[in-house]
């Protein structure tokens, strides 16, 4: 494996959201390293916290929330804290849509219905450089057409409602990489999508990874996507990474009972058909003031009483780049 | 499998079991338990409810808690300022609560009279005490009021009107009429709306596009013009009973439109989810669908809305009455009390004529409040 | 587009034809016509009429038509803009219209207008400070303005006017200018007696759309794609115009045709209360006279102004919001 040079470095985050019922731990003490030119693949069940990782890295999490840690983008040579930035300052606002974008689930609601695609094309552009709207526009019809939207020059024009979905997606990520950001945050980008969408889009990604040179963190909760587009993944359960490794590792030797059961849930080809599929019992907690103890514990079928229940077990290096959190490998 | 495991099984699932049912509590309970667990969290909207429930109270049992009776003219006290009520005497001795008695004199200045105090008639205030005979709603006889002065002595907790009418009990007595026409109207208009609405949005097609425009005509047309033309065509000779009721019909005309409009809106958005196809489906009758299915999920938002159209109705009483075209006299509601507040003159020497209008305010806040209450509420999800 | 226009004046005429149909029946409302109360009168006097005579009368007044033959000659009348006779002014009706209805335009369009202005950068300031004092304040202050009957807060104003500053407010002109032709000193005079009943007609409705303003705004500050915006690098108070308002003017523009008809309908009454020029003392006396003619003509009226607003206000609303300008529908 050449050598990795990391993009960016999250170091015990902790973004906690206080309500009236409790303290919503969402993101409860997450470190995860981004590489140059690689992708990671971050999956995990609704609700365990891996959207909102992505949106502490941009800050764009709502006010109120209490965040702790760091994240640490490495940009020319430069190391910055966003975690330290203030949430709408001068510094964290260059950043996004430049170093850092980030494309989303819902391609219909991510855009405004009442200005056209190229419109919002042209304002990513606009907010870091000061160039000339016609240039603006020639970039975003150059970029429509790089991500393979068809009548570019015509489409620039029209408003989100007039494209299909898919076509929506690949205006998405056009406005994300109009500025050759050196990451790009892919929250969920084709869980809206039908399958045959789904694969086009994610051949996409990766041509355009290829040619722009660029990182990607990629949040799906499905595993197919993953084993198709990560090189190391991440695996997350109520507000932890719970698995870290190369996607080899996850696939071929995944250790936490959650990555086990996970893959156990998912059907494959090739498999004899009279295996029956493993549904994880119970469903994901909603991590309101969660006890320090393993967060899986409840859910586990290798439960052990008076350990798995006494603290939340250590993050441990089992081989090399590939990490635990599990109280069997302690 | 072993015993062992077994057992790790069954303890581990108990535990779940445990935890979990305060969640399934949530998720299986009723969509009326979820909506009153959130109203109960509005405080704003439970004391207005509260509030509100002792004002409809007093409406329905007004003759009880008044002095006097609403056409009863004290002679001796024309336009008689609110009387004070005082617990310790001048020479500051308790007395329990009293009145003093007054003496009318008139100010040349502005050439109406003036009542002070005459500290050394004191009349103390008895209750349940035996006073003008009345007759409970109009058919049972009764003579015991809630509070009275002492033989002789007068109390005019709003003051009197330029006849000599006590405030307080026309107030009440307005009260009455004012509150319940806000309610039999929106009964009216709620009936109304959902049979035109319901059909509009259940059928659709031609019916639904020639409702549509009713609909939207009754929105458009102002309504005050013409409330005032129908209520001006009432022929004046009409019973107290009548004119209330072709008032309150006339209320509803305009009423019901935007009722309606949140039914139809509401029975297209449900007409095509998913739940309603698997009951036609499954063979369900039209009628089936409607009262099983499609009533018990919009329900909630007619509630929200009947509680904000209740004011309007109120306040179209009342500005009708003021202008003399709605309820007239003898029968008493807020509108015809402000009538008599309409000249600017009077009201700057008789401000107390204006309480009724201020009751009128109250009343439209506390509905607004608590429909606000209801609102949030109604989305028990959310 | 063309079809949604068409489609729409389609509806406003079908509504004016409804209008029509009500003004009708308020004007044959009233028992009796005024040949009743001629026979009456002449056999008070002790003359007697013979059937024969009161038919011939009948027949020559028109007033043995049927109900729609007499709809269609009053309705044919009104479109040639004869609207028949006022017993009580002796006068016809459109002449006493001409007085009095450009009032009732101007001061509607006005406090229109003036709701709007105000309203909007409010509803737009307490929704950006949900919670805070400001947010308080006018909540209270618009639950009370909602509430206060429009004619109650004319009844205050002439009272505290009165009382503290011995000063009558009402009408439009000071007594000087009633009856003068039009010079600048008449318009100023009139802009000084106009501002009472704008405070008075609009108060109700500027507390209402604060409340439309401020849960729409909130509403539209959560969605999707103002976070896709605040990720590309938008600076906040840039972002909040761009898009949320934006977004939000769209239900405030498609109610200025139901804000017209209250404002109209508290024109009414607080004229009545204020002694104003407009129409509706007029058609208050004309109501209490059963004046028939005038009163309908009036209502007439008042409903093809509000006609007109709600028309213009749909289109307005196509010029606002792309997705019904290229769909073709609401």
């Amino acid at each position: 494996m050449e050598k990795q040079e990391p993009v960016l470095e999250i170091r015990d985050l902790h973004t906690f959201f206080p309500l009236e019922e409790g303290m919503l731990k969402a993101v409860n003490g997450v470190s995860l390293t981004i590489h140059k030119n690689r992708t990671l693949g971050v999956v995990g069940e609704s609700g365990c916290g891996k959207s909102v990782t992505a949106q502490s890295i941009l800050r764009i999490v709502p006010d109120f929330a209490q965040m702790t840690g760091e994240i640490l983008l490495h940009k020319n040579g430069e190391v910055i804290d966003l975690a330290a930035l203030a949430p709408s300052g001068r510094e964290i606002r260059d950043i996004r849509g430049r170093d850092v974008s980030m494309i989303f689930q819902e391609p219909m609601t991510a855009f405004s219905p009442v200005h056209s695609v190229g419109e919002q094309i042209m304002e990513a552009i606009l907010v870091h450089d000061d160039v000339p709207k016609a240039e603006a526009r020639a970039h975003a019809i150059e970029l429509l057409k790089l991500v393979g939207i068809p009548i570019p020059e015509e489409r620039v024009d029209a408003y989100p409602h007039q494209l299909s979905g898919g076509m929506r997606q690949r205006a998405m990520i056009a406005m994300a990489l109009v500025l050759t950001p050196m990451l790009l945050i892919a929250d969920e980008p084709t869980t809206a999508l039908d399958v045959t969408i789904q694969a086009q889009i994610l051949r996409l990604m990766k041509t355009l990874q290829a040619e722009m040179g660029m990182s990607i963190m990629f949040i799906t909760h499905d595993l197919g996507v993953i084993a198709n587009m990560a090189d190391d993944v991440a695996v997350m359960y109520l507000g932890r990474v719970v698995e870290y490794g190369s996607v080899r590792q996850i696939f071929r030797t995944p250790k936490h009972p959650y990555t086990q059961a996970l893959l156990r849930s998912i059907p494959r080809t090739g498999r004899r058909a009279r295996v029956r599929l493993e549904a994880i019992e119970g469903i994901v907690p909603v991590p309101l003031d969660p006890p320090d103890i393993c967060p899986f514990a409840d859910r586990c079928t290798q439960f052990i009483p008076g350990r798995c229940d006494e603290k939340v077990p250590d993050f441990l290096d089992i081989a090399s780049g590939h990490s635990v959190r599990c109280i069997l490998y302690e | 499998m072993t015993t062992d495991a077994t057992a790790r099984l069954s303890s581990s699932a108990a535990a779940r079991a445990a935890e979990t049912t305060a969640e399934e509590r949530y998720f299986l309970a009723s969509q009326w338990q979820l909506m009153w667990r959130k109203f109960k969290r509005h405080r704003l909207a439970v004391l207005s409810t509260t509030l509100l429930a002792i004002l409809y109270l007093f409406a329905i049992t007004y003759e009880f808690w008044v002095p006097y009776g609403r056409l009863t003219k004290h002679e001796d006290y024309l336009s008689a300022s609110p009387s004070s009520i005082h617990l310790f005497d001048s020479e500051g001795r308790f007395r329990g609560p009293f009145v003093y008695g007054l003496d009318g004199e008139i100010d040349f200045d502005t050439f109406t009279r003036v009542y002070t105090e005459d500290p050394s008639r004191v009349h103390r205030i008895r209750f349940f005490q035996k006073g003008e005979p009345y007759r409970f709603w109009g058919l049972f006889p009764m003579e015991t009021h809630f509070f009275l002065p002492e033989e002789g002595g007068v109390i005019f907790l709003f003051g009197t009107d330029s006849l000599g009418r006590d405030l307080f009990t026309r107030t009440l007595a307005g009260a009455r009429v004012s509150l319940s026409v806000g309610l039999v109207g929106v009964l009216i208009s709620f009936i109304l709306g959902c049979l035109l609405g319901g059909i509009s949005g259940y059928f659709g097609g031609t019916t639904d596009m020639l409702i549509q425009r009713v609909i939207e005509f009754v929105i458009i047309i102002p309504t005050i013009p013409l409330w005032m033309a129908l209520s001006a065509a009432v022929p004046p000779g009409w019973s107290p009973v009548k004119i209330y009721f072709s008032i309150t019909i006339i209320l509803s005309i305009i009423g019901w439109a935007g009722l309606a409009r949140v039914v139809r809106g509401k029975l297209l958005e449900l007409r095509e989810s998913d739940f309603v196809i698997a009951a036609k489906v499954a063979g369900s009758t039209d009628m089936q669908i409607i009262v099983q299915h499609l009533l018990p999920g919009f329900m909630s938002y007619l509630i929200v809305h009947l509680t904000l159209a209740v004011p309007n109705m109120i306040l179209g009483e009342t500005a009708l009455s003021f202008l003399g075209l709605g309820i007239r006299a003898p029968a008493v509601s807020w509108g015809t009390l402000l009538k008599d507040a309409q000249n600017v003159r009077s009201v700057a020497v008789q401000p107390w004529m204006l309480i009724p209008g201020l009751l009128v305010i109250v009343t439209v806040l506390l509905f607004n409040f608590i429909g606000d209450g209801l609102r949030d509420a109604a989305d028990p999800y959310k | 587009m063309i079809g949604y226009i068409a489609q729409r004046l389609i509806y406003a005429i079908v509504t004016f034809f409804f209008l029509s149909i009500v003004v009708f029946i308020i004007i044959q409302l009233p028992p009796g016509d005024f040949l009743t109360s001629y026979v009456a009168r002449l056999e008070q006097e002790g003359d007697i009429i013979d059937e024969a005579e009161i038919e011939a009368l009948k027949r020559e007044y028109g007033l043995d038509a049927t109900p729609l033959e007499k709809y269609f000659r009053w309705f044919g009348r009104f479109l040639q803009g004869e609207m028949g006779r006022s017993f009580e002014w002796n006068q016809p009706v459109e002449r006493l219209l001409k007085e009095r209805l450009p009032y009732t335009i101007l001061l509607s369009l006005i406090t229109l207008f003036f709701t709007y202005v105000v309203a909007v950068p409010i509803g737009i300031y307490v929704a950006t400070r949900q919670y805070g004092f400001s947010d308080y304040l006018f909540s209270v202050l618009g639950f009370a303005g909602l509430a206060t009957p429009n004619f109650m807060l004319a009844l205050i104003l002439m009272f505290l006017f009165f009382k503290y500053f011995g000063i009558s407010v009402g009408g439009l002109f000071s007594s000087e200018y009633a009856l003068a032709p039009w010079s600048l000193g008449k318009i100023w005079d009139l802009f000084t007696h106009l501002w009472v009943p704008i405070i008075v007609i609009g108060t109700a409705g500027t507390a209402g759309i604060i409340r439309v303003m401020r849960g729409t705004l909130l509403d539209e500050l959560s969605k999707q794609y103002v976070i896709t915006a605040r990720a590309k690098g938008v600076a906040e108070g840039k972002l909040l115009f761009r898009y949320p308002v934006r977004m939000a003017i769209n239900p405030i523009v498609s109610t200025v045709g139901w804000q017209l008809p209250r404002i109209v309908s508290g024109e009414t009454i607080v004229a009545i209360v204020l002694s104003l020029p407009t129409t509706g003392p007029l058609l208050f006396k004309a109501l209490i006279s059963q004046d028939m003619f005038l009163a309908g003509s009036i209502v007439m009226f008042l409903g093809i102004l509000t006609l007109i607003g709600t028309f213009l206000s749909d289109i307005l609303l196509i010029v606002v919001d792309p997705r019904i300008r290229f769909e073709g529908k609401a």
